[in-house]
């Protein structure tokens, strides 16, 4: 019988008629009607309206039935979320019925229904199902924990459910086991910072794990293993008892399976490495074992191969012996998908080697006279980069680029103009006899990329080739009409040219060119290369020699190499993941964090998009930036090595927040390139730039608030009287609305933030709620739910003040990369207005730790150890150099040293402080006193050279007694 | 950590069926699917894994239809993957076809079956012949009374307690699929064997298995140097049902098996063998628009031994004109759609060499620049009865069962091909 009628009815008076159906006495007609909604519902119609009627379906023994009106339920209840309730009955009802499929779906269902009324109906059938003797029905509510956890936390923790989910790893049955952990690994993602380690992971939770691998179902085992990986053990035969139960899992059928207990003996690997003698037997002979499963994975379906491949990547960078003789299983067939074949080649290429190279290149070289062009000019530069990374192989890869060149392919040419450009870079004055070769086809480059490679060739050997002037002149005709990169190209080519050979027509050319780049074009980057040419000609032709055609640094092939600490964590930690495709941390492209922010911004989207016109995505994706901008930046440093990229200034397309870190780095990045440009090597570097500091200025600002540092009589939970608490400085002033005031202070050895809420609707607030973004040192609340202590009990009355006591803990997991950064951004959340996002700056204070002083003697000698002191003079008023110090010593900036330079008679201290937040480390500081003038000279010293800025911002703040 | 939802769309992008599963991507993201394919197609980008505006889509196609899982977390891709491609097998099993119009007339059906494949983006369970147990498509026979199989849960996931057979039989084929690629020069570039050993057990209640087969290593841990040749199984994978940790203990094999059809095990084995068809393609060309080829095709496997229904599939230029062939055994034919010739052999003793000669033109004017590519590859398909490449043979096959009943196992060998390619000069 088939179902396909039920889409056909779209009659006018549908839903009419509907409802009348869905009221008919008669069980057939109204099982059609329910289904007709779902149908109605499957194409996209709202049916929404039917709801009660559809409820009123819902109490029925015909499990297919309930099974539909289910279905709508969960798509349709938070749409109405008041007649939600309705269904309540059923669900207590069905949690306790006979049959375990019913009470199971029961428990499904509830878990998938995102409304918070209802949530409190479902913690006493869970707590039951979570007891349940049948095993479907546990596996069913372990994971509706998980559920439950996601619209309500402090309900989870309330009832004791979590403690119930660690009571059932230790289930007799696999399929509860695995779900449970399932169940607490998505809670720990979710809870974050909280910090606690909700799987408290012991040797014997450890052994059942490892137990239930064995006997449960293969996505039970993917969840053990993936959790096996997270596992944190530093013990050598901790990790030898792990890799031993988990090899047998290579035997299985299932890929996900193969590929997850690989990053289990990989993760095994690094910890076996760190025991006696470096595991070096173990890791072999694991490798050993771990290669032909990795090998049939090839034989997978394609998409899965592509995982496979991506993974594979990665693992040949970090273990290179596991693969190195099977280059051959690498080898592309004819009809493998694009993506296959793109990935298999960046493999073949890593793992191309002197033994193998011959093998390789014939591969390659049939590759490359295959018909998908994409395919074919990868091949090529596949070619070009087994030359650079392979000294004994270069001359048979030239070799077959160019009997590629014969083919007279255009793409196929181009391509290998390039790569060989690539190659003459890294072995310089070796293969330059093919330049003939090369000149007999320039005809056929039409691509900037191509042309401008050719161009640098013939300036670069100008002297080798006869008619290079002819050659660079029949290039110069279409001059205006390139691209930037080939007019940057030309521009330079001319004057090697005429520095190598200052014939006539050379000095024609140099002149055409030159008038040509200055006067004709809108292309600063051009303009100014024109213009240094023009002045170094002019002013000294000898020393324009020595700077142009100075000697180039030899470039190595790292063209898809990462960072050994993101491999390292994409190997041992997320292989299989979807960070493993990408190549990519995490952070980068997760956009759904922690709950509370997803929800906040659910709820808060559209005030924040009238607020500041921004999506409501922004908070989390610029964090993303920040972390995309440390990889462009990178990205950057790698092209900055490549001559002929100079020109490539577009910048790779940035999110906005990473534009202005962007924007820095792109402007010394384009002169780093024009100077690259003019082949000036190390020379000329420019001298650091002088710090500014903005923070000074507003330290003065901030300073009437040091009064608050005397506790006044009356002691509100911050300890602050209420009069203070007014004076709190304003971070979200939100006049008929909810304002917030308060700072960030170090208290009990930990950072606090002290908040007053000012309610100034005109109901009650509750719901209180606090997080905070990534940051620089990962501070997060240790509680979101916030205490309020107001009279109105949890809710802040209209017109009232609410002091809050925020302790905040270190995070790891939420701290952003490099470069430091006091910002800190934070989003408050409450029932009646939403959600807030205010700014706030960390104050140094708030870091410093009180136990991090040390011994002057050490003080020295780590002195002398750190790299050189960043410096600055910060124009501040300090009474004396001893109110100065009680100043720091209050900030838990210990003063070790305080004398007189005899010279100057100005006082210097030398003071020290430690930072574990943010991995800043212990900080050197020395603070000269300039008398008279009220200013003082700072420097600092930190294993961290970003920490100097740090400090420079914080410090005024301290010296000025705010804190 | 888990996928957000799983889209069924059609050819065009166009949604058919979802199930949301956490209600934090919505169908608004599916809707963008294709454009953003067929963006990164023209960018020569496209893989299976794909990002987009915060949004991970992982996907597969399947006849005219789109498979896509979303999600906002860092899952575990190979795991969405392969459960994706479990999803495809759970509805081939209840549909046969899986296509628009399957899915369609079965709605209530997919939503059930998604309800029961993944909880809240994990997946639960993929055991199309056990889910029967419990999701019925004909509605009408379904009884309130239906509960969850012990098996769903159970250690023994696969198999469901008081399977009754009349006749107790097994049959065991062992089938090797050779994958060879031979370069133009004529040298072999890549060769493998894929085994798989396919079990249909008609067994009644919770058959013990144990299987013996002439593998190397466990010969050798036994210290048994018999005369019996033994063959070494690189990267062997198991059913599911075959006891892992046992394996790797002491190398037996061991299992109580699903009822009916299943792949038990399948290894590999990458030791050079020569090509077991040989075929050789010269190429003449006496004039710019006439061409020849000379195809020599050699069976290089004991005279006893006999291919069937061998198919040799040579490429053509596209824009080949009125190809003429003459073959010494067999027939052969012009496949216009495919570019290629075919030559078709019904029996293929071993030892033999036959031989095809084919002439065709080509326009005198020449396509310029396009398809400049080298021709595809020779493809053989072949099928070798009683013969196994590797040498692997079934020792012993023995099922032990509390009931005492005594079985037939039925063992069988076949080589197939597999990807079996020869690169064209």
């Amino acid at each position: 019988m088939s179902d396909g009628k039920y889409f056909s009815t779209t009659k006018r008076g549908e839903i009419h008629e509907l409802k009348e159906e869905l009221r008919s006495l008669d069980r057939p007609k109204k099982k059609d009607a329910v289904k007709k909604v779902i149908a109605a519902m499957t194409v996209g119609k709202d049916v929404s309206m039917l709801f009660p009627d559809v409820v009123n379906c819902m109490q029925t023994d015909d499990l297919e039935l309930k099974k539909l009106v289910y279905l709508y339920l969960i798509n349709y209840a938070k749409t109405q979320p008041d007649l939600a309730i309705m269904a309540v009955n059923t669900f207590v009802k069905d949690s306790q019925d006979p049959n375990p499929l019913i009470r199971a779906l029961a428990v499904r269902t509830m878990g998938c229904i995102r409304v918070d009324k209802i949530t409190e109906y479902l913690c006493d059938p869970l707590q039951r199902c979570l007891k349940d003797d049948d095993p479907y029905v546990r596996k069913t509510a372990a994971i509706c924990v998980a559920k439950l956890y996601d619209i309500n936390p402090e309900l989870v923790e309330d009832r004791g459910f979590l403690d119930m989910l660690r009571e059932m790893l230790s289930d007799a049955n696999p399929m509860v086991v695995a779900n449970a952990l399932a169940a607490l690994q998505e809670i720990q993602e979710l809870a974050g910072s909280g910090g606690k380690d909700l799987l408290q992971m012991t040797s014997q939770t450890l052994n059942k794990l490892l137990a239930a691998l064995n006997e449960c179902t293969e996505w039970g085992q993917v969840f053990i293993l993936d959790s096996l990986a997270a596992y944190d053990t530093r013990d050598p035969r901790d990790a030898e008892k792990i890799a031993e139960r988990v090899l047998p899992r290579l035997q299985h059928v299932n890929s996900a399976v193969v590929l997850s207990a690989v990053k289990v003996i990989l993760r095994c690997m690094d910890v076996v490495a760190l025991g006696p003698g470096g595991g070096e037997e173990t890791i072999k002979g694991w490798s050993k074992k771990m290669a032909p499963p990795l090998v049939t994975l090839l034989a997978s379906e394609p998409e899965v191969q592509y995982v496979a491949l991506r993974n594979i990547n990665l693992i040949v960078q970090r273990r290179p012996a596991v693969l190195a003789n099977e280059v051959k299983v690498f080898f592309c067939k004819y009809n493998d998908p694009l993506y296959v074949k793109m990935e298999k080649l960046e493999i073949m290429i890593r793992l191309a080697s002197d033994k193998n190279i011959d093998q390789v290149l014939l591969e390659l070289k049939e590759y490359a006279q295959e018909v998908d062009v994409d395919f074919v000019r990868k091949s090529v530069r596949a070619i070009g980069r087994c030359a650079v990374a392979l000294e004994k192989a270069t001359e048979r890869c030239i070799n077959v680029l160019l009997e590629l060149i014969q083919t007279k392919v255009s793409y196929v040419v181009q391509e290998a103009i390039i790569v060989i450009k690539d190659i003459f870079r890294r072995y310089p004055n070796q293969y330059e006899s093919i330049i003939a070769t090369l000149c007999d086809n320039l005809d056929s480059l039409d691509e900037p990329e191509a042309k401008s490679s050719m161009v640098w060739i013939i300036g670069e050997y100008a002297e080798r080739i006869d008619n290079a002037d002819e050659l660079l002149e029949a290039f110069l005709e279409t001059f205006p009409e390139e691209t930037a990169m080939v007019q940057l190209q030309l521009l330079t080519a001319t004057v090697k040219l005429f520095l190598k050979k200052p014939t006539e027509s050379a000095q024609k050319m140099i002149s055409a060119v030159l008038s040509c780049a200055t006067n004709e074009t809108d292309n600063p980057d051009l303009r100014d290369r024109a213009y240094i040419y023009w002045r170094l000609l002019s002013t000294d032709p000898e020393a324009a020699k020595d700077v142009v055609l100075a000697e180039k640094p030899v470039i190595a092939d790292d063209s898809s190499t990462l960072d050994p600490s993101l491999l390292e964590q994409l190997v041992s930690r997320y292989l299989a993941t979807v960070a493993a495709v990408y190549h990519r941390p995490p952070e980068t492209f997760v956009s759904r964090q922690r709950m509370a922010v997803t929800r906040a911004e659910e709820l808060g989207s559209r005030k924040f998009e009238e607020d500041d016109g921004a999506t409501p995505g922004t908070m989390v994706s610029d964090n993303n930036a920040a972390a995309a901008a440390g990889a462009a930046a990178a990205a950057a440093a790698t092209t900055v090595g490549d001559l002929l990229d100079l020109s490539d200034a577009s910048p790779v397309p940035l999110p906005p927040a990473a534009a202005a870190a962007a924007t820095a780095s792109l402007a010394t990045r384009g002169l780093d390139d024009l100077l690259g440009g003019l082949d000036l090597g190390g020379s000329m570097v420019p001298s650091s730039i002088p710090h500014v500091h903005p923070a000074a200025a507003a330290a003065a600002a901030a300073d009437p608030f040091a009064a608050l540092a005397n506790p006044s009589p009356a002691p509100t939970p911050l300890g602050i009287s209420p009069a203070a608490l007014s004076q709190l400085p304003v971070l979200l002033a939100n006049p008929g609305g909810v304002s917030v005031q308060g700072r960030l202070v170090r208290q009990g050895g930990q950072a606090v933030y002290q908040l007053a809420l000012r309610n100034d609707t005109l109901a009650p607030v509750d719901g209180l709620m606090i997080q905070t973004n990534r940051n620089s040192f990962g501070l997060s609340p240790v509680s979101q739910v916030l205490a309020v202590s107001a009279p109105g009990g949890g809710a802040i009355p209209p017109g009232g003040l609410a002091p809050v006591r925020v302790p905040l803990l270190v995070d790891p997991s939420k701290v952003t990369p490099p470069p430091l950064n006091t910002g800190l951004q934070v989003a408050l959340r409450t029932n009646q207005v939403g959600v807030l996002y205010f700014n706030d700056t960390v104050p140094l204070s708030a870091l410093t730790e009180e136990t991090g002083t040390m011994e002057a003697a050490d003080f020295l000698a780590a002195w002398k150890a750190l790299p050189p002191e960043a410096s600055t003079r910060l124009p501040l008023a300090v009474p004396s150099a001893e109110v100065a110090k009680q100043r720091l010593a209050a900030a838990n900036l210990f003063v070790l040293a305080h004398r007189q330079v005899p010279a100057t008679g100005q006082d210097a201290i030398y003071a020290t402080c430690r930072i574990t937040a943010g991995g800043v480390g212990q900080v050197l500081l020395e603070l000269k006193f300039v008398a008279g003038a009220g200013g003082v000279d700072v420097s600092v010293k930190a294993e961290r050279q970003d920490v100097a800025q740090l400090v420079f911002d914080g410090l005024p703040a301290v010296l000025l007694g705010a804190a | 950590m888990a996928i957000s939802a799983i889209f069924f769309l059609d050819i065009k992008g166009r949604i058919i069926i979802f199930r949301d599963y956490r209600g934090d991507v919505s169908p608004k993201y599916a809707e963008k699917f294709m454009s953003k394919i067929n963006e990164m197609e023209e960018a020569g980008k496209l893989s299976p894994v794909i990002y987009d505006d915060g949004v991970t889509y992982l996907y597969l196609q399947v006849a005219n239809l789109y498979l896509l899982a979303v999600t906002r977390t860092n899952v575990n891709a190979c795991s969405t993957l392969v459960f994706l491609h479990r999803v495809v097998d759970v509805f081939r099993h209840y549909f046969q076809e899986l296509e628009e119009e399957s899915l369609r007339d079965n709605f209530v059906i997919v939503y059930e079956l998604l309800d029961e494949v993944m909880d809240f983006g994990y997946p639960q369970f993929t055991e199309a012949k056990i889910l029967a147990e419990y999701i019925k498509t004909d509605a009408y026979k379904m009884e309130a009374t239906v509960k969850p199989p012990m098996a769903v849960t159970n250690a023994v996931s696969w198999r469901m307690e008081g399977i009754r057979h009349k006749k107790n039989e097994v049959f065991l084929d062992v089938v090797e699929s050779v994958n060879l690629l031979v370069s133009s020069t004529g040298q072999v570039v890549l060769s493998e064997v894929v085994g798989v050993l396919k079990m249909r057990a008609y067994l009644s209640g919770m058959p013990e298995c144990k299987l013996g087969l002439n593998d190397k290593v466990l010969f050798e841990s036994q210290g048994r140097t018999s005369k019996q040749k033994a063959v070494e199984l690189e990267d062997i994978k198991f059913h599911q049902c075959v006891r892992l940790a046992r394996f790797e203990n002491d190398r037996t094999i061991s299992f109580i098996p699903p009822d009916g059809a299943f792949d038990l095990m399948t290894y590999r084995i990458s030791q050079n063998i020569k090509p077991l068809i040989m075929v050789e393609c010269s190429v003449e060309k006496p004039s710019r628009s006439r061409t020849e080829y000379l195809v020599k095709a050699r069976s290089q496997f004991k005279e006893r031994s006999q291919a069937n229904t061998v198919e040799i599939m040579l490429p053509l230029p596209a824009d080949a004109i009125s190809p003429t062939m003459k073959c010494t055994q067999g027939s052969a034919a012009y496949v216009p759609e495919k570019s290629a010739l075919v030559w078709t052999i019904k029996s293929f003793p071993g030892g033999k060499e036959y031989s095809l000669r084919c002439h065709f033109g080509l326009p005198s004017v020449e396509a310029e620049d396009e398809g400049k590519g080298k021709m595809p590859p020779i493809k053989v398909k072949f099928e070798i009865p009683f013969f196994t490449v590797s040498g692997v043979q079934v020792r012993y096959l023995k099922v032990i069962e509390k009931s005492g009943y005594q079985a037939l196992p039925w063992v069988r060998y076949i080589t197939t091909s597999g990807n079996y390619e020869i690169r064209m000069v």
